[in-house]
């Protein structure tokens, strides 16, 4: 068995170590098990991380055309033909659900969490590999099903994300209702599965499997974030996959869990007494937790960068984990606020208002700390850095226009308008992609061996910077205008001629960030094979990943278990002989 | 490069604001009586988080390239945090958040925690697949019966929304593809839809209310400015979403009633 005792030391009594042991297993040689039905926690984490890299240049073509299409309806695409309104809904709805499900929940926590929670905390896998394994291959299943809707009869389903029945629920209400629709469930269903039996995991690997001195309180903050995010995917999926599995039955066992008596294209559908608004309560008790899902990796990552290149502790660790755990706790009480025009009670709203306004608090907690962080540090612009800032200044920028949307009088002009849709982009889209582009310059180099190249790396950071605030900020403008989300053509009324010129510069701001992201692909293909040799810990880091071999062995640390003694921040320590301490160094005494 | 973040980030920051203060897209002229509330509420909000905005984001700026790495700056600071800042700050910010919140909340109970006043003017609101039809109650007050099986969509009118011409309260009721209401006298909407969810969007009202099927929901608004005001559908609704409109037509008293008594005398 790989995991050996490293030295003969008598630490076997622990039951973490007992954990660690009990896990270990040998490595594979063939190619199939090496790489494609792996057990190893590391080539899942890059399956999901490679999955969702196809999946977001998927939901960023989808949106290209969108934006082609918003300002020249009538053009006539080499291949794809014309693009119609109900193609346009089309697009939005799977540009949605990529980006959502298959990016945003994949690359954060099945990505980065699946390769780094179990080297951070120092054990040699995840609880359950063979979950693992299972997780990430319906979540690939769950893909292949979303992606097969556009190519059967009727197309793709135009109910947007969010689903709404009975819309979503019967066949005849537009194109792509059909079977299309029915793909898009099950793909949602499936990937409910996966993202459980990943919950479990990684909550399990968590509590079980820290090695000897990690207690929870030197846990990187990164790995608290997979912690929670893990324990809100556990509360949430499941009852997204009811959800789902009911609103199947709505489409395809004549039920009528949430359509009511309707006529749709001048027939009576076959159904009666259904709630919409039970479909709305559902997917928003899901849907809420879902933007953490996708946020709070995003902020244990940005932590850990701005702590690493500030060369400073980072201001408030506590204060950092119990935002986290409070954000994670308010954020299941608050889904009524997607709700407010829906004909919910009125009274309810005040309620979901107040939770809702709450939760900003944590968040800006975060971000004084972040801040906090940065001052008077001896900050290291590279890339990883770069991006944490941009993450940073996009949190604020997107989180600052929530308690617009969170107070329902704001609400009644502002929802379902473009200004929502340039709200939950800065901050749950563009912020946690920050997230990621962070985490790949940061953590590349450990994987794969060399380091990214630096200029590209800084191209790439700056278009998509400046980019990204040029097609969001002005959708906030356009929101308060009144101009309606989901339109395909602003022609139809006349107050919204007026916005064509600004959603044509939008329009050209998409094209230039989205061309500009070559800049980070090519980087990234380019450099597994000639970027520069990395050393095992090339930023200057204390956690445990960078204590281990680049890239780290099969079993994480080469046969030898590592025992903790500090907390993962120790930068710029008075009288260390260098300006970090790692967090296995037995040798100097923090002065915290 | 700290220069150059600072430098961007300030950038971005002004330019952005600009527009805001600026006020050069802004919320359409409002013409009910809520409007000036709502707006007066949405400018300090604007105002308070405005700030918070610039604050935030001119010290990241300053942040970055203050503290830069280089030859001649000093060792960066040990130190954890400070439990006092953090303890000040989550309470300034909690009294921030939730005194906006409380501020607004007397506007939203007025919208809608209450009834229409007796003597308002009663308009029902049907959303369809990719229309928005209109009915009034007539001399009688009162809305006819409607039936699911009668609805004749290509008919339009009344037929559209399945009106049971036998029930004798029906007789007088007005169906129209038009919203015409007096001027400062209360709305009450009862809105419904009849295949999908719809969304009854008068910007310029500042009214928003989804139409749900299977639900009737009485809303009300008083218009306070006679003009056209442009209806819109703002919950996605299938392929002709984005022309589901209308027109609401707010004119004097005297014009409704001759407005009114002239549709009447067409269906008689």
């Amino acid at each position: 068995m790989a995991g050996g005792t490293g030295g003969g030391k008598t630490i076997m009594a622990t039951r973490e170590f007992a954990a660690h042991e009990a896990h270990a297993h040998a490595a594979p040689q063939g190619f199939i098990r090496k790489w494609v039905f792996s057990l190893d926690h590391k080539v899942i984490g890059l399956q999901y991380y490679f999955l969702a890299l196809t999946a977001v240049f998927v939901g960023m073509f989808l949106s290209l055309l969108m934006r082609i299409h918003l300002i020249w309806p009538n053009v006539h695409l080499p291949i794809l033909g014309d693009i119609k309104p109900e193609t346009y809904l089309t697009l939005l709805t799977m540009h949605g659900t990529i980006m959502v499900f298959f990016v945003l929940t994949t690359a954060p926590q099945g990505g980065f969490g699946n390769y780094f929670l179990p080297i951070q905390i120092g054990a040699a896998d995840m609880a359950f590999p063979v979950l693992n394994m299972l997780s990430f291959w319906v979540t690939f299943l769950a893909f292949i099903a979303m992606l097969s809707a556009f190519f059967v009869a009727g197309g793709a389903p135009l109910h947007g994300w969010t689903g709404y029945p009975p819309l979503s629920a019967l066949q005849s209400a537009g194109p792509g209702e059909g079977a299309g629709a029915d793909l898009w469930v099950i793909s949602i269903a499936l990937f409910c599965l996966g993202a459980l039996m990943s919950a479990l995991n990684f909550i399990t690997t968590t509590l079980d499997m820290r090695v000897k001195g990690m207690s929870m309180m030197r846990m990187p903050l990164t790995c608290w974030a997979w912690f929670i995010t893990a324990i809100l995917g556990l509360l949430a999926f499941g009852v997204l996959f009811s959800a789902g599995i009911l609103l199947l039955l709505d489409r395809n066992a004549g039920t009528s869990f949430f359509v009511p008596l309707v006529v749709v294209n001048g027939q009576l559908a076959a159904h009666k007494g259904g709630s919409p608004l039970l479909w709305q309560h559902l997917f928003w008790f899901f849907g809420h937790p879902e933007v953490y899902i996708a946020i709070l990796p995003a902020m244990g990552l940005c932590s850990q960068l701005v702590s690493v290149f500030s060369r400073k502790p980072i201001f408030g660790y506590k204060a950092m984990v119990y935002a986290m755990l409070s954000i994670g706790l308010l954020g299941f009480m608050v889904w009524g606020h997607h709700m407010f025009m829906s004909g919910m009670s009125p009274y309810t709203a005040f309620a979901f208002s107040i939770m809702t306004m709450a939760i900003g608090v944590p968040s800006a907690i975060k971000t004084f700390n972040w801040l906090g962080t940065m001052w008077g540090g001896r900050i290291r612009l590279a890339s990883p850095m770069l991006f944490a800032i941009g993450f940073v200044s996009l949190f604020v920028s997107g989180g600052i226009s929530g308690p617009f949307l969170a107070q329902p009088t704001l609400d009644i002009p502002l929802h379902d308008t473009a200004f929502v849709t340039g709200h939950f982009h800065l901050i749950m889209g563009v912020a946690s992609i920050f997230g990621i582009f962070g985490a790949t310059y940061y953590w590349f180099p450990k994987m794969f061996g060399r380091m990214m190249n630096e200029s590209l790396a800084r191209w790439h950071f700056w278009l998509t910077f400046v980019g990204t605030y040029c097609i969001f900020m002005p959708m906030h403008y356009a929101g308060m205008a009144g101009q309606p989300r989901r339109y395909s053509q602003f022609t139809e009324l006349h107050y919204l001629e007026k916005l064509i010129p600004l959603n044509t510069f939008i329009t050209f701001a998409a094209f230039v960030t989205i061309a500009s992201q070559f800049f980070f692909i090519f980087n990234l293909f380019w450099s597994m094979k000639y970027g520069k040799k990395a050393s095992d810990n090339p930023w200057e880091a204390t956690t445990l990943e960078w204590t281990t071999a680049t890239p780290p062995p099969h079993d994480n640390f080469g046969g030898h278990t590592p025992e903790v003694f500090h907390g993962p921040y120790e930068y710029s320590v008075p009288g260390a002989p260098r300006d970090y301490v790692m967090q296995t160094d037995p040798t100097t005494v923090a002065a915290h | 490069m700290g220069l150059v973040l600072l430098v961007v980030i300030w950038l971005i920051t002004f330019i952005s604001a600009y527009f805001f203060i600026a006020k050069t897209w802004w919320l359409p002229t409002g013409a009910s009586a809520a409007a000036a509330g709502i707006d007066h509420h949405f400018a300090t909000t604007y105002l308070v988080m405005g700030i918070v905005f610039v604050a935030a984001q001119v010290s990241l700026g300053f942040f970055a390239w203050k503290y830069r790495d280089r030859a001649s700056a000093p060792p960066a600071r040990y130190m954890h945090g400070n439990n006092m800042l953090e303890i000040v700050w989550t309470v300034l910010t909690a009294i921030l958040f939730i005194g906006l919140n409380l501020m607004s909340s007397s506007i939203w109970a007025s919208e809608r925690f209450r009834a229409a006043a007796p003597g308002a003017t009663q308009v029902e609101v049907t959303g369809m697949q990719f229309q928005w039809y209109f009915r009034y109650p007539g001399p009688d007050g009162k809305f006819g019966a409607t039936k699911p099986e009668l609805i004749d969509a290509s008919a339009g009118g009344e037929s559209a929304i399945g009106l049971d011409t036998t029930d004798p309260a029906s007789k007088d009721d007005v169906v129209t593809g038009t919203m015409v209401v007096p001027v400062n006298r209360e709305v009450e909407l009862i809105l419904r839809a009849q295949d999908v969810i719809h969304s009854f969007f008068i910007p310029n009202m500042r009214f928003k209310q989804d139409a749900v099927p299977g639900l009737a929901i009485h809303m009300h608004f008083t218009p306070i400015t006679i003009g056209e005001w442009e209806v819109t559908c703002a919950e996605l609704c299938g392929l002709g979403h984005y022309k589901m409109h209308g027109m609401l037509r707010v004119v004097s008293q005297e014009e409704f009633d001759k407005w009114l008594a002239a549709r009447e005398a067409e269906k008689q």
